[in-house]
C-alpha cells in the first residue's frame, strides 16, 4: 500500500527491515552520538565556552558597579557623548553596560590576559556582537552574565548591537580596543 | 491505485487486536502519543527550564 | 441523529471527498494564500532595503515590515495550510466525515479574525516588535490578543482532526492502522499542541502585561516559554512537509514507505523529541546550565536529527524502489534522471527535501551546537537557516502540494501549466541564493533585523569586510528571483481557483451517505510477513549514494564551523 492508505498489513511491525534502511540507521545514530558528545567534549578540551555564572540583578546596581570602574580606571574620553574609555586592570571586574542605545562605557582591553566581563542590560535586550571576532552574546535586563574572555590579538575591535531594540538599533554600536601588554 | 487484497469477514477484527505487538499499539493510539509529546517538552524543556531561571542566585 | 453526510468520489484518486471538509480545506488553503501574498509583498520590500545599494525603507517601515513578514509568513501563511493538511490528512485519507464542521467553521473564524487583528496592529506602526515581540518590549494589546485568537483558532482546528481520528476509526472507515501520511500529520497536531500551550502560557500574560494588569515579564522566563512556542510552531511544519514528502511519493509514483516501522518509530521520534530544540535560541542566554541546553539543544542524542536523516533516506528510497519496479533500472541515477521532472508536484518536492537536508538540515544542527552558536547566535546567519527550512523545505512543500490540491479538491484545471512547471525552480533557485548568501554573510558576522550594516554617518561605525556587502546584495537578487517564483505561484493558484477550467466528470454526483453508510471497510489479508521487494534486496543503491554524499556534506561542514570556533577568542 502506498503512503496515503492504511498499511496492508494488519501487524506491520513485524515486517522485516531493509538492510540499506538499518545500514542508514546504525551510521547516523552514530553521527547523532558523535555530535553529542563533541559538546561535552568541548568545555573540557575546548577554550571557548559559556560558564554558567549569572546573578539576578537590579539597573542601579549595575550601574553603580559599571560607574565605579570607570572612576577609577578612565584613561580618556571619546566622541561628542564623552563616552568614557576605560582600561581595567588584567584579570579583573569589567563592566559593560548596555541600554538604548549605547554601549558603556568603552573598554580597553590587553591581548593575552584574562577579564571577568559583565554584560547585563539596564531596559530591553540587546544583543553583544563583538567584531570582526564574531563572538555573540545575548544581553537581558535583570540578568547579569560573566564571561571570562581572554584577547588574543591588538586592535581596534566593534560591539554592535544584533538584538532588536527599537527604532536605532541600528545605531547601537561601539569600540573595544586590545592593546599589546606591556 | 489498484491492490490485490484479499478480504475476509470482517468479525475476526476484533481477534486480531490481541496479537498486536505493545509497539504498534501505541503508534496505532493517537492519544497516548499527545500525552507522551505534550509531557516530555514540558518536563524536558519548560520545567526544568524554568526551575534554572528560577534558581539563579541574586547579584550582590 | 440525522448527521449531513456528503461524499463524492474523486476521480483521480479514488479518495471519497466529505464535503464540508472539502470547503473547509478550500477556505483554510485559500486564507493561507493571501497571508503568502501579503508576506510575499513585505518580503520584497525587505530584501530591497537589505540589500544595501538600494536601501529602499526607512528604518520604522523596514521596522514595521520585517514584523509583518515574520508573522504573516511563519504563523499565518503556514499554519492555515496546515490545519488544510490536517483536514485533508484525517478526512479525506480516512474516507471518513470531518467531526464537527461547524465547530471547525469557528476555528476558522477566530484564526481569520486573529490574523487580522495582528495585522491591524502592526499597520498601526506602534507594534514593531519583531515575529519574536520579546518582553519588556511592548506592542500594542490587539498584537497580543490577534494571535492569542489565532492560536486558539488552530487549537480548535487541531482537536476537529484528533476528533476525526475518532470517528474514522468508530465508524470503521479504515482497517488497522492510519496510513502514514496520516500518521504524520497526526505527529504535525501533537506538536502544534505544546507549541499553542506554550504560547498561551507566555502570550496571555504578556497581553495582561500591555494591557495594565501585569506589572512585570521577566526577559528571560520570556525567552524560554516564547521560543517552545515559536521554535516548535516550526517543527509543526518539517512534520507537516515530511507527510507532503510521502503523500506525494505516492501520489505520482504509487510508491510505498520502504517500512512503516521505520518511518513511524522517526514520527515517533519527532514527537517526543524535536520540540525540545527550542533550546537553540537559548546557548548563548545567561542563567541556563550546559546540562540543559545541551540535552534539549541536541533533541535528547540528537534523536530527532535522526529521525530527519531517515525521512531522508525513505522517502527518496521509496521512489527510487517504485521507480525501479517500472524499471528506470539502469545505473544507480536512472530512476532519478527519468522521473517527472517537468511535473511541478513532483519537482516542487523533491527540490524542497533537497534544500530542507543539505540547506537547511545541516545548518540548523550546526548553529545548535552549543558552543558554535557563539559565531552564529542573531547572525544573518539565522534567517539564512530558516529560510531553507520554512522556505525551501515547508513552503516549497506545500507548493507542490497546491499543484494536486487545485485539480483533486478544487475540481479545476491548473492554468498556465507552463508557468507552474517552471515555477519551483525559479523560486528554489532564488530561496537557494538567499539563504546561502545570507548564511555567508553570517559568517562575517552580519546581524539580523539591522537596517544599516554601514552606520552611515556613526562616529564609532564599524565596517564589513567588501564580501559581506557583495553578499547581501546576491542575497537581493536571489530575494528578487524568489518573489518572481512567489508571484507565479499566487498567479497559477489564483487564476486557476476563481477563473480556471472546471474538471466536469461525466456521471459525477453527490452521494448522500446516511448513518452506518460510511464506505464500506475492506480488509486486508492477515500478515504476511515479507517486507516488499524482498527483505533481502538492496533495492535503493542510488538513494544510498545520495545519502553518502550527504553524510559528507555533514561532516565536513560540521568540523570546518568548529575549526572556526577555535579561532576566536577564549571564552570561559
Amino acid at each position: 500500500m502506498s503512503a496515503i492508505q492504511p498499511p496492508e498489513q494488519r501487524i506491520w511491525w513485524k515486517q522485516p527491515i531493509e538492510p540499506l534502511e538499518i545500514t542508514w540507521i546504525v551510521v547516523a545514530f552514530i553521527w547523532c552520538l558523535f555530535m553529542f558528545l563533541m559538546m561535552p567534549y568541548w568545555h573540557v578540551f575546548g577554550k571557548q565556552n559559556l560558564a554558567n555564572e549569572a546573578y539576578r540583578s537590579t539597573p542601579e546596581l549595575f550601574l553603580s558597579k559599571a560607574q565605579a570602574m570607570v572612576d577609577k580606571h578612565k584613561i580618556r574620553e571619546e566622541t561628542d557623548q564623552k563616552i568614557p574609555v576605560v582600561k581595567p586592570p588584567a584579570g579583573s571586574d569589567v563592566y559593560l553596560v548596555a541600554r538604548l542605545w549605547q554601549w558603556w562605557p568603552m573598554l580597553e582591553l590587553e591581548a593575552g590576559q584574562t577579564y571577568r566581563l559583565h554584560l547585563m542590560s539596564l531596559d530591553w535586550l540587546h544583543g553583544f556582537s563583538l567584531q570582526p571576532e564574531n563572538i555573540n552574546i545575548q544581553v537581558h535586563p535583570g540578568y547579569e552574565h560573566i564571561l571570562q574572555v581572554s584577547p588574543t590579538r591588538a586592535g581596534t575591535y566593534s560591539i554592535i548591537c544584533n538584538e532588536y531594540c527599537g527604532i536605532n538599533h541600528h545605531t547601537m554600536v561601539s569600540k573595544l580596543y586590545v592593546v599589546t601588554s606591556k | 491505485m489498484a491492490d490485490t487484497r484479499n478480504t475476509t469477514p470482517a468479525d475476526d477484527l476484533e481477534d486480531l487486536e490481541d496479537g498486536i505487538p505493545f509497539m504498534q499499539q501505541l503508534l496505532d493510539n493517537p492519544f497516548l502519543l499527545l500525552f507522551l509529546g505534550v509531557v516530555v517538552p514540558t518536563v524536558l524543556y519548560v520545567i526544568w527550564g524554568v526551575m534554572e531561571i528560577v534558581g539563579i542566585p541574586i547579584a550582590k | 441523529m440525522a448527521i449531513n453526510r456528503l461524499f463524492r468520489t474523486c476521480p483521480m484518486t479514488g479518495l471519497k471527498v466529505h464535503q464540508p471538509a472539502e470547503a473547509l480545506i478550500k477556505a483554510n488553503a485559500v486564507a493561507a494564500v493571501v497571508s503568502l501574498l501579503v508576506g510575499g509583498i513585505l518580503g520584497l520590500l525587505i530584501t530591497l532595503t537589505r540589500w544595501q545599494a538600494i536601501h529602499l525603507l526607512p528604518p520604522d517601515w523596514y521596522y514595521l515590515m520585517l514584523t509583518g513578514h515574520g508573522l504573516d509568513m511563519l504563523v499565518f501563511w503556514i499554519i492555515f495550510f496546515e490545519i488544510a493538511i490536517l483536514y485533508f490528512a484525517g478526512s479525506v485519507l480516512l474516507g471518513c466525515r470531518l467531526a464537527t464542521p461547524r465547530l471547525a467553521w469557528v476555528a476558522f473564524m477566530l484564526m481569520v479574525m486573529g490574523a487580522v487583528i495582528n495585522n491591524y496592529a502592526v499597520f498601526r506602526g506602534d507594534s514593531s516588535v519583531m515575529f519574536t515581540s520579546y518582553a519588556p518590549m511592548g506592542a500594542h494589546p490587539t498584537f497580543y490578543l490577534g494571535l492569542i485568537l489565532f492560536a486558539v483558532g488552530a487549537l480548535i482546528a487541531c482537536f476537529v482532526f484528533f476528533g476525526t481520528l475518532v470517528v474514522g476509526k468508530e465508524e470503521r472507515t479504515y482497517n488497522g492502522s492510519v496510513p502514514l501520511v496520516t500518521f504524520g500529520a497526526v505527529t504535525a497536531a501533537i506538536i502544534a499542541v505544546f507549541t499553542i500551550a506554550s504560547g498561551a502560557i507566555i502570550l496571555i500574560p504578556t497581553f495582561f502585561w500591555s494591557i495594565g494588569l501585569v506589572d512585570h515579564i521577566d526577559s528571560l522566563m520570556y525567552r524560554t516559554i516564547w521560543w517552545a512556542f515559536g521554535h516548535s510552531s516550526q517543527q509543526i511544519n518539517v512534520s507537516a512537509h515530511v507527510a507532503v514528502w510521502y503523500a506525494i511519493a505516492a501520489i505520482i509514483f504509487g510508491a510505498k514507505p520502504m517500512s512503516e516501522k521505520v518511518s513511524r518509530l522517526a514520527f515517533l521520534l519527532y514527537i517526543l523529541f524535536i520540540t525540545i530544540a527550542s533550546a537553540h535560541h537559548l546557548l548563548v542566554d545567561p542563567g541556563l546550565t550546559s546540562n540543559w541546553k545541551i540535552l534539549n539543544t541536541s533533541y535528547a542524542l540528537y534523536l530527532a536529527v535522526l529521525a530527519s536523516m531517515v525521512h531522508g533516506l525513505t522517502v527518496p528510497g521509496s521512489i527510487e524502489i517504485a521507480q525501479r519496479k517500472k524499471g528506470f533500472t539502469k545505473g544507480l541515477f536512472e530512476w532519478l534522471r527519468k522521473a517527472p521532472w517537468s511535473n511541478p508536484v513532483f519537482s516542487g518536492m523533491f527540490l524542497s527535501l533537497l534544500g530542507f537536508g543539505f540547506l537547511g538540515g545541516i545548518s540548523g544542527v550546526i548553529m545548535g551546537v552549543e558552543q558554535l552558536n557563539i559565531i552564529i547566535h542573531n547572525t544573518i546567519y539565522v534567517p539564512g537557516h530558516f529560510h531553507a527550512t520554512v522556505v525551501l523545505g515547508t513552503t516549497l512543500a506545500f507548493m507542490a502540494v497546491t499543484y494536486f490540491v487545485i485539480p483533486a479538491i478544487f475540481r479545476r484545471e491548473l492554468a498556465f501549466p507552463k508557468i507552474a512547471q517552471w515555477q519551483p525552480y525559479v523560486f528554489a533557485l532564488g530561496m537557494t541564493m538567499v539563504s546561502v548568501f545570507m548564511m555567508g554573510a553570517g559568517t562575517l558576522g552580519v546581524p539580523r533585523r539591522h537596517w544599516d550594516i554601514t552606520f552611515a554617518g556613526n562616529p564609532l561605525g564599524f565596517e564589513f569586510p567588501g564580501t559581506a556587502h557583495l553578499m547581501m546584495a546576491l542575497m537581493g537578487i536571489g530575494g528578487l528571483l524568489a518573489v518572481v517564483g512567489g508571484a507565479m505561484y499566487l498567479l497559477v493558484t489564483v487564476y486557476s481557483v476563481f477563473l480556471g477550467k472546471r474538471i466536469e466528470t461525466p456521471g459525477f454526483k453527490t452521494v448522500r451517505v446516511v448513518e452506518g453508510m460510511a464506505p464500506a471497510p475492506t480488509r486486508p489479508a492477515a500478515a504476511a510477513l515479507q517486507a516488499h521487494g524482498g527483505a533481502h534486496a538492496w533495492s535503493a543503491p542510488g538513494t544510498f549514494t545520495l545519502a553518502m554524499v550527504f553524510l559528507t556534506a555533514f561532516v565536513l561542514y560540521y568540523f570546518i564551523n568548529w575549526k572556526y570556533l577555535s579561532e576566536v577568542w577564549p571564552l570561559k
